[in-house]
């Protein structure tokens, strides 16, 4: 019998008590961010689209091997011996040409494995995140900075360099061997 | 004459607002009345073991995240305390006490979603979205810190991939002394309330003979009334460190073992787990947390089982290796896939409405049961 | 009442026919009603989003029009260009007829609702007992909507609200009961005239004059108003009793396969719904239309400002209760089905009995 009424007073009480909390709530400012019209500063190690500065970029393809899900694909050619290509920020001499540099973003995981075997700090992650396209294909970003055209170019510099080389090693090949000392002959008894 | 019934068979589908995910629960009804349960998972399997086999050791830690994406950290901390052992590389103190916070800042994290939706299971909408307002503020010293909110990539195995950021020791402990009222607000609210008590005591008992032969560990397990906790039973990293209280049912409202038991155990951990967050913070040494990260992991053949103790329970990571830069197999014991198997048991003889306070109590996360 | 009178004699001078007078006076005054609660719901939904946003630590809707008044309306656009889907094996007439007959059921209330005294929708002398008898007609409805859906969600909550409005009925009526046992009419514009006065002439602080039983009915008339407020609350589906559409077992419960206007129907009712029961519960034991601290109208001596401020405050007490609801949906949990009947069948309903009897022989005696 106690048992009942203490039931009673106690389900009385608890709904007291939470209504009292809800209705301090009511006082209390709202926390909601109004998005469009309010520009919420991002922290500065936020992870979002990915940038390559390709005046820094060698084509070391460290980025690439390091992604998990392979959405950076790179294709370099070598450059000819007297072309001078420039220096990265940081002093390096760069040797390769880059001729294909995409990174389909729409696959990127954002776990910025690729921004930390890059050896200039060319690859590094924006705060950039309103980015959506109409298009699926809008998404794999080209970050090269040649022509196709430039790249046509270099491509063939490069094959013709390959040419001449297999050429002479073709040359070296076919050509007499230099001539050795000749054997001493055995004098037939 | 007794009328002719019939059992009718329900289907709390994939799609349903309180199954936590793509849960597919077949229940077999009589009336009201359970008579048996049948989950049915999978609808989120991705490969994720076998693709480990795939990818090299560090590749593999954001796919980690991604397993119970509730309790990012946790996953990862498995993952390299499990690395670590493999190798047997020592690290720098403040790694520990780094990893230590994380963890622990992620369960409080953790447990804020199960309390909240567990509340708005029952029916409360109003502590759910409480409970997101200060997960907010812990999802933000982790933006901080690592870029992320959720998925962090930040426990690497050998170290971290940032140092702390120079404001967060500050906001940490800010978000300490905010967090304590909030805990306090949150009992008055849903904890003592008569009609969440009466939904959630007596409701899915579960004796500890039937936990342990389960394998159920977790929460769920302490809501049994049974000591065992990871960090102190079987500690890794900095865990021996520190000063807390493992909280166990006690049967307050009920039976020991209830519903309640264990939303009232998570509740108190959280409260434990700001008191490791605070000590950690205090004694937090100086040192670089990169310097023991290896240039190329190349274990050596063998197989390791590490396991910590995630908000839901008992993580353990198997790695195999034959000395390549990936692993032969690596197999995930996921706390939330064994702890589903207690439905059939948990929900016999209660009723439908039942059903979703036991598996809110339960408290799974899809990522980890299919992984 | 005025209102009719001053219709039909207007009517009436102009068409010199008794039957046309009386059947535009009758459609006019049976359209006030709807457009009050037309206008009422268009401000709930509203008010719903707001508070419970405000509540939440939110904003609630803000887009639609300053601080979001136009969202009603924005939703009723929506909902009225929705496809009207049935689907193949529900059962075509029961599906169709179902929101009708819940909006009916909900609506036909408003006839015996004092809005002041210059009009009532009709004045019948079994104004409660017409009220809670009508208020019934919405559980066939719900069996219909839940058995046409061919879902077994809505089955289930069709089942479950159809027991439960049943059971909660009888909780209501036990204290209306005792109203009439005091008050010795079920007439309620008579009963709202009685309250008149100030505030302490009210039912819940004992009722009108100055006995000594008026002093003793006080702690029973609180129980009372409570129960009823508890079983209204109950009647109308509001958490904590609201399992019938109970958002996160059931989805939508009895009313998931519908879809626009439909729907709306569905919705409309259960605003109109709330307000009515906030409405008895303010007319029965908080006076109806009477202001708690008399008329300005009566202060300046312009007569016909009292009946404007009669109908002021009795919309003010109603929207205050549906307020009170609101707050109590987005503070507490929800129950069970047998924990619902139990509340009903072992506290309220003995509770009501005991408070019944006490009642009665402070009467008698």
């Amino acid at each position: 019998m106690k048992e009942y009424f203490q039931n009673v007073w106690y389900g009385l009480f608890t709904v007291f008590v939470g209504m009292k909390v809800t209705f301090k709530h009511l006082f209390v400012p709202s926390v909601t961010i109004q998005y469009p019209d309010v520009n919420i500063k991002l922290p500065e190690r936020e992870r979002n689209r990915l940038y390559v500065n390709m005046d820094d970029c060698i084509g070391c393809d460290q980025c690439s091997r390091a992604c998990p899900v392979s959405c950076i694909s790179i294709e370099t050619v070598k450059s000819i011996p007297g072309e001078d290509l420039g220096k990265t920020s940081n002093g390096k001499k760069k040797a390769l040409w880059v001729t294909k540099f995409d990174i389909d973003i729409a696959k990127c995981c954002f776990c910025q494995l690729c921004v930390f075997p890059c050896p200039t700090e060319c690859i590094y992650m924006t705060d950039v995140f309103e980015y959506s396209e109409y298009e699926r294909n809008s998404l794999v970003y080209n970050f090269v900075t040649l022509s196709p055209a430039e790249i046509a170019q270099k491509k063939s510099n490069f094959a013709k360099l390959e040419a001449e080389k297999a050429a002479q090693k073709a040359a070296a090949a076919a050509a007499p061997p230099p001539v050795k000392p000749a054997a001493k002959t055995e004098d037939k008894p | 004459m007794a009328i002719k019934t019939e059992e009718m068979v329900l289907n709390m589908g994939p799609q349903h607002p309180s199954t936590h995910g793509v849960l597919r629960l077949e229940l077999v009804l009589e009336g009201e009345i359970i008579q048996k349960v049948t989950p049915h998972i999978g609808y989120l399997h991705r490969c994720f073991e076998k693709h480990c086999e795939a990818m090299t050791y560090p590749q593999i830690v954001p796919y980690t995240d991604r397993m119970d994406y509730l309790a990012a950290m946790g996953n990862e901390l498995g993952y390299a305390v499990a690395v670590e052992k493999l190798l047997g590389i020592e690290l720098p103190p403040r790694v520990e006490y780094i990893r230590v916070i994380m963890a622990e800042l992620q369960r409080i994290a953790s447990h804020l979603v199960a309390i909240g939706t567990y509340g708005a299971d029952i029916g409360a909408m109003t502590p759910f979205l409480f409970a997101f307002r200060d997960r907010e503020v812990v999802l933000n010293l982790f933006e901080i810190t690592c870029g992320a909110r959720m998925l962090y990539n930040y426990i690497w195995p050998g170290g971290l991939s940032h140092d702390l950021h120079p404001d967060f020791v500050r906001l940490t402990r800010e978000f300490c002394t905010y967090f304590k009222p909030k805990i306090v607000e949150m009992n008055n609210l849903l904890s003592t309330n008569r009609i969440f008590i009466e939904r959630t005591a007596n409701v899915g008992i579960l004796p500890l003979e039937t936990a342990i032969n389960y394998g159920i560990t977790g929460p769920m397990l302490r809501g049994s009334g049974f000591k065992w906790d990871l960090r102190k039973d079987d500690p890794y990293s900095v865990y021996d460190k520190f000063d807390f209280d493992i909280p166990v049912g006690t049967g307050k409202h009920g039976t020991v073992g209830d519903c309640w038991d264990r939303y009232d155990v998570r509740i108190k951990e959280m409260e434990e787990s700001v008191k490791i967050v605070e000590q950690a913070l205090d004694q937090l040494p100086e040192g670089d947390v990169t310097s023991a990260i290896p240039k190329r992991i190349k274990p050596v053949v063998g197989s390791v089982y590490a396991r910590v103790e995630n908000p839901r329970g008992e993580l353990g990571y198997f790695i195999v290796s034959t000395g390549g830069t990936s692993p032969f197999r690596l197999k995930v014991r996921g706390p939330s896939f064994v702890n589903l198997g207690i439905m059939d048991v948990l929900c016999k003889n209660h009723m439908v409405a039942d059903v979703i306070a036991i598996l809110g109590s339960v408290d799974i996360v899809l990522g980890e049961v299919d992984r | 009442m005025i209102i009719y009178d001053f219709l039909y004699n207007l009517v009436y001078s102009l068409f010199q026919s008794a039957l046309v007078s009386n059947i535009v006076a009758m459609t006019i005054c049976a359209a006030l009603p709807l457009i009050f609660v037309l206008t009422f719901v268009l401000w709930a939904v509203l008010a719903e989003r707001k508070v419970s946003a405000w509540m939440q630590d939110r904003v609630g809707p803000n887009r639609t029009g300053p601080h979001g008044i136009l969202q009603t309306v924005a939703d009723l656009i929506k909902l009225l260009q929705k496809e009207d889907i049935v689907a193949s094996e529900n059962d075509r007439p029961l599906f169709n007829i179902a929101p009708v007959l819940v909006f009916s059921g909900s609506y036909v209330v408003f006839a015996v609702l004092p809005f002041s005294f210059a009009f009532i929708g009709s004045n019948i002398d079994l104004g409660l007992i017409f009220l809670v008898a009508a208020s019934g007609f919405v559980v066939p409805g719900i069996l219909m909507a839940g058995w046409s859906s061919n879902n077994k969600y809505s089955l289930l909550g069709a089942m479950r609200s159809a027991a439960q409005i049943v059971s909660y009925e009888i909780p209501t009526l036990l204290v209306l009961v005792t109203i009439i046992m005091i008050t010795g009419t079920t007439n309620l514009r008579t009963l709202s005239e009685m309250q008149t006065g100030y505030f302490w002439n009210w039912m819940i602080f004992g009722g009108p004059g100055l006995s000594a039983a008026k002093f003793l009915f006080i702690p029973f008339m609180f129980i009372g108003f409570i129960i009823l407020y508890i079983s209204t609350l109950a009647e109308v589906n509001r958490t904590p009793f609201d399992i019938p559409e109970a958002e996160s077992e059931l989805v939508s419960g009895f009313h998931t396969e519908y879809s626009g206007m439909k729907f709306a129907m569905f919705f409309l009712s259960e605003y109109a719904n709330m307000f009515a029961v906030s409405a008895l519960v303010s007319a029965v034991f908080l006076g109806g239309y009477q202001s708690p601290f008399g008329y300005i109208g009566n202060l300046i001596h312009v007569t016909w400002l009292v009946p404007i401020e009669q109908f002021f405050w009795f919309a003010f007490k109603g929207v205050f209760f549906v307020l009170v609801q609101m707050w109590l949906r987005w503070t507490l949990p929800r129950l069970r089905v047998d924990q619902l009947m139990a509340l009903c069948w072992k506290y309220l309903i003995p509770i009501a009995f005991v408070n019944l009897i006490i009642v009665g022989l402070i009467t008698v005696l």
